[in-house]
């Protein structure tokens, strides 16, 4: 008997699994319906597909805003980072994953401009004018700018009575030995950022030298971002053992502690890269119409007003306040260091390269 | 299936040995979809997509161009990444082995109270997130944490730990399942006959065990040698396999030539790793007494049974106890510095990241629950595809056809389900990319649909179920069926009632293997637009991304989610496993 019930659970937990297949197959057809269809939809004017990394977020309900003012749905596609948005958009020019992209930055900027991902597209709102500062090129509008730069835990140096360092030849200072964690220059976008600004900073024969000089004072290369602040950096909430991390002028918001008092980290200013993201209409889109007005839209007052909070960038546009936290603890470098996107995209391979030789062996 | 009005011969191309001789037209028919359909399942969701991607990187402007190879072969650092491929592999699997079969041993040949919480336990890191692992292991290696006096960070060593803390579970799984349906009669005879317990091991148990060591060690090799993140974030590009190299030159450097060179160099390993894991498994297979669980397994005592005379293997079993005691251990320090890690909130502790998984804050499109519900549901799809193709797959694969050309055929179809293992995600998600824009002319851009999700996971998951199933199908005695056939039943009679009724037994097994793996998956899929549902795994990642403590807080709350999630499923499939009676004909 025993035997008989075992063969009938089996067997019903099969029956179970396929039609519980079948059930969540027709289920996840629904949402996928319209999106099944999302090739032949976007070509309706009714929805715009916007192409974009894993860090886009904006808070809740301003897609919908976007949806009660013109009537038109946005269908968020995220693919991987900035790097991998790019070259993803790179091979599917003939066949674009969607209408409008977002997220490409100002590293990988000429890549996309002369692959031809991009079409020709200047917006006419008010913070367009912003915009055109962070000019890159035809065919990609800024939308928001942010500095990688070398952060402090303000709570190490005081504890030890150590004098923080202020400048990228500081951690180079042999007072400074084993504090310094950065993120890996070919895995991540701001580790990448960096190396930007020792070359901005040190020139396209110098900068070796300065890596060789931050490696023999102990640097430590982690994998991300994350990685480095929340593990490798005692600032980051989880007591890692470095007191000096490279992250974003905005991350010392993050630091303020619960009950009040100034952000236990900061930003070193004079060490910073400036980061700036672009939108764009994609050539060969279905829907140019709405991916013009989905980037008129993320130049609006309400998008603009949003991102420091949920993308930890500055707004482009001038019209709109930032944080009273940013004003205090988040301020932008006033001189970043700069390497022109042209000269980028010739030398990303050459310069990773021999970054990797240097640093990683 | 043996509908009486078709009555086409069974046809050559049918894989099939004795059954099919019967000449039952329906059944023919059975032999030719059940290879049909896997086999386009296959082609249209992996070999297309991966070939697709391939060659862009060797045709430019229409026509072939070799040279890559060349241009590849001739930089030193492709030989250190293609030595550091295979040393880390080679060493992650045998450390698997080694320990997995005392763990397979304990968990599943003995009986002890709490034995089904351990067997899910260590199912766990199987399906966590990669990044998340990282976390894990990086901050009690870190100097200064826990284990910061071991100066491990950043060493092979880590790298090697981490590999074997997720690929332990496969080893325990794949051989235990086998492990304890083995009818304890013949080593029992052999000990009656004087042999010592080492020597039944060696003569008897370990013969018998050797397809599934095999075929688990084989699914081992390929998790290593395909992993990824764990690599990058343990120990750097200094350490970098072809998996991550293939991964910057694609995403970082759109150097689609030596990708392509790396992709295919990859598959050569594979290839070869798996016809060597296959010869291994073909030289011992042979039928096996197999008994019901219940007869095989004998409970596990620290102290030896009284009465029972000295040198009746209660060392080797204590011992077996002990290695698997501390493996666990071992395993679970990651795991508690995880629970740990995401109950820190600020300088103090709390539920506060736990309570967060309900909203949508820090600029995520879904909650965490929202995102736990789409795992649940992608991968219940997926583990329904898996279990149909890669049961039809074990079953052509188990026949034992007379003619060499038949044996290597279904040997080549054996290891060609086992490729999607082998090969890089990155190379399979961009691939996707390639082709899945309106496929064979449908109108329908499948890249964005949100179908190709549990596709992509069951393309995953089809070889674990493959590897549970197929050593089952194996070891069933053709005695069992010849005897069945005299008694008069039909060949389809033979296969419902003998392979199909033993089949089912394993598929307990198979399900939670599918369903965890499915679960976990983030590799090809993560390439895979999914708007506006992305599943647990993704959305964790994206989590751990972004700036913020609170982000971070959350993302391992909700990897401690999706840990107690796999862990109740997985015990779920074991208690729903049929006991029934297997051998004792």
């Amino acid at each position: 008997m025993p035997k008989k019930i075992s063969v009938v659970t089996t067997t019903a937990l099969v029956a179970t699994l396929a039609a519980a297949s079948l059930a969540a197959c027709s289920s996840s057809d629904d949402p996928a319906a319209p999106a099944a269809s999302g090739g032949t939809t976007s070509a309706a004017p009714g929805t715009v597909t916007l192409v974009t990394h894993d860090s886009f977020a904006l808070s809740d309900g301003i897609l919908d805003d976007f949806t009660a003012q013109t009537g038109i749905t946005v269908k968020v596609v995220q693919q991987g980072d900035a790097g991998a948005l790019v070259n993803q958009l790179v091979l599917t020019k003939d066949a674009p994953l969607g209408d409008a992209t977002f997220g490409i930055d100002n590293t990988f900027a000429s890549r996309a401009i002369d692959e031809g991902v991009v079409t020709s597209y200047t917006s006419t709102v008010p913070a367009a004018a912003d915009a055109a500062q962070h000019s890159v090129g035809e065919g990609l509008t800024a939308i928001d700018y942010g500095d990688v730069c070398i952060n402090v835990d303000h709570a190490w140096f005081t504890k030890k009575k150590l004098a923080e360092p202020t400048s990228l030849d500081d951690l180079t200072d042999a007072k400074y030995k084993d504090l310094l964690v950065v993120p890996n220059a070919v895995t991540s976008s701001p580790g990448f950022a960096f190396l930007l600004a020792t070359i901005g900073a040190k020139g396209d024969d110098g900068w070796q030298a300065y890596w060789e000089a931050l490696k023999k004072n102990g640097l430590k290369v982690a994998d991300g971002w994350s990685d480095a602040y929340f593990t490798d950096f005692s600032g980051g909430g989880a007591d890692g053992p470095r007191p000096i991390v490279l992250s974003y002028a905005s991350s010392p918001p993050s630091t303020v502690p619960k009950d009040g008092g100034p952000a236990t980290t900061g930003a070193l200013l004079d060490t910073c890269f400036r980061q700036t993201e672009y939108a764009g209409v994609l050539a060969g889109a279905k829907n140019p119409a709405g991916a013009e007005k989905l980037i008129d839209f993320l130049l609006s007052d309400e998008v603009q007003a949003d991102i420091p909070g949920s993308m930890y960038m500055y707004p482009v546009s001038r019209a709109v306040d930032i944080p009273a936290d940013w004003k205090t603890y988040a301020p932008l470098a006033t001189n970043p260091f700069a390497v022109d996107p042209a000269e980028i995209a010739a030398n990303r391979s050459t310069w990773l390269a021999d970054w990797s030789q240097t640093v990683i062996g | 299936m043996s509908a009486p009005t078709l009555t086409r011969p069974a046809p050559a191309a049918a894989p099939s040995g004795a059954p099919v001789r019967g000449g039952r037209g329906g059944l023919a028919w059975f032999w030719v979809l059940a290879v049909a359909v896997p086999l386009a399942f296959l082609g249209l969701f992996f070999a297309w997509p991966v070939v697709a991607m391939i060659s862009r990187g060797f045709v430019v402007d229409g026509s072939l161009d070799l040279s890559g190879f060349a241009d590849v072969f001739s930089r030193p650092r492709t030989w250190r990444i293609v030595g550091l491929t295979i040393l880390q592999a080679t060493v992650a699997t045998t450390i698997a082995v080694l320990l997995g079969i005392p763990g397979a041993y304990v968990l599943y040949r003995r009986r002890w109270r709490g034995r089904g919480l351990v067997r899910a336990l260590v199912t766990v890191p199987f399906v966590l997130p990669t990044v998340v692992v990282g976390v894990a292991f990086r901050s009690l290696l870190v100097s200064g944490g826990p284990l910061g006096f071991l100066h491990l960070d950043g060493t092979l060593v880590a790298i090697v730990a981490a590999l074997v803390f997720f690929d332990y579970a496969v080893v325990v799984r794949g051989v235990g399942g086998m492990w304890e349906r083995l009818d304890p009669r013949a080593e029992q005879a052999a000990r009656a006959l004087g042999a010592s317990p080492w020597r039944a091991v060696r003569t008897v148990t370990r013969p018998a065990r050797t397809p599934p060591i095999a075929s688990s060690a084989s699914l081992v090799f390929l998790f290593c040698a395909t992993a990824f993140g764990t690599v990058l974030i343990l120990g750097g590009l200094q350490f970098g396999t072809i998996e991550t190299e293939i991964w910057v030159q694609t995403t970082q450097f759109l150097d689609l030539r030596a990708a392509a060179v790396l992709s295919v160099v990859q598959l050569v390993i594979v290839g070869v790793a798996l016809t060597l894991a296959g010869r291994a498994r073909a030289r011992r297979e042979r039928a096996l007494a197999l008994s019901s669980a219940a007869d095989a397994v004998r409970p596990l005592t620290l102290r030896r049974v009284p009465g029972t005379p000295p040198r009746d293997g209660h060392g080797l079993a204590l011992a077996a106890a002990g290695v698997t005691a501390l493996v666990v251990v071992l395993l679970c320090l990651p795991l508690v510095n995880l629970v740990v890690r995401s109950l820190r909130v600020g300088d103090g502790w709390g539920l506060d990241h736990y309570a967060a998984l309900g909203t949508t804050g820090g600029g995520m499109t879904v909650s965490v629950w929202a995102a736990t519900l789409t795992s649940l549901r992608t991968a219940v799809v997926a583990t329904g595809l898996a279990l149909v193709v890669g049961g039809l797959v074990a079953l052509v694969v188990s026949r034992r056809p007379r003619q060499m050309a038949g044996r290597r055929a279904v040997a080549g179809l054996d290891a060609l389900f086992m490729l999607p293992l082998g090969v890089s995600a990155v190379t399979v998600g961009f691939g996707f990319l390639l082709s899945m824009h309106e496929p064979l002319g449908l109108p329908i851009d499948l890249r964005t649909s949100g179908v190709l999700v549990p596709i992509a996971q069951a393309v995953v998951a089809v070889p674990l179920v493959v590897r549970t199933v197929l050593p089952v199908l194996r070891a069933i005695d053709p005695r069992l069926k010849q005897a069945a056939a005299t008694l008069g039943a039909s060949p389809g009679r033979v296969l419902r009632s003998v392979d199909l009724a033993l089949a089912t037994r394993s598929v307990g097994l198979a399900v939670g293997f599918a369903f965890a793996a499915s679960l976990g998956e983030f590799g090809a899929t993560s390439f895979l637009a999914r708007p506006d549902d992305p599943t647990l795994p993704v959305l964790i990642f994206r989590l751990i991304g972004r700036p913020g403590p609170d982000s971070y807080g959350m993302a391992l709350a909700a990897s401690v989610v999706l840990a107690v999630l796999t862990a109740g499923i997985v015990a779920a499939c074991e208690r729903l496993r049929a006991p029934g009676s297997g051998g004792d004909w």
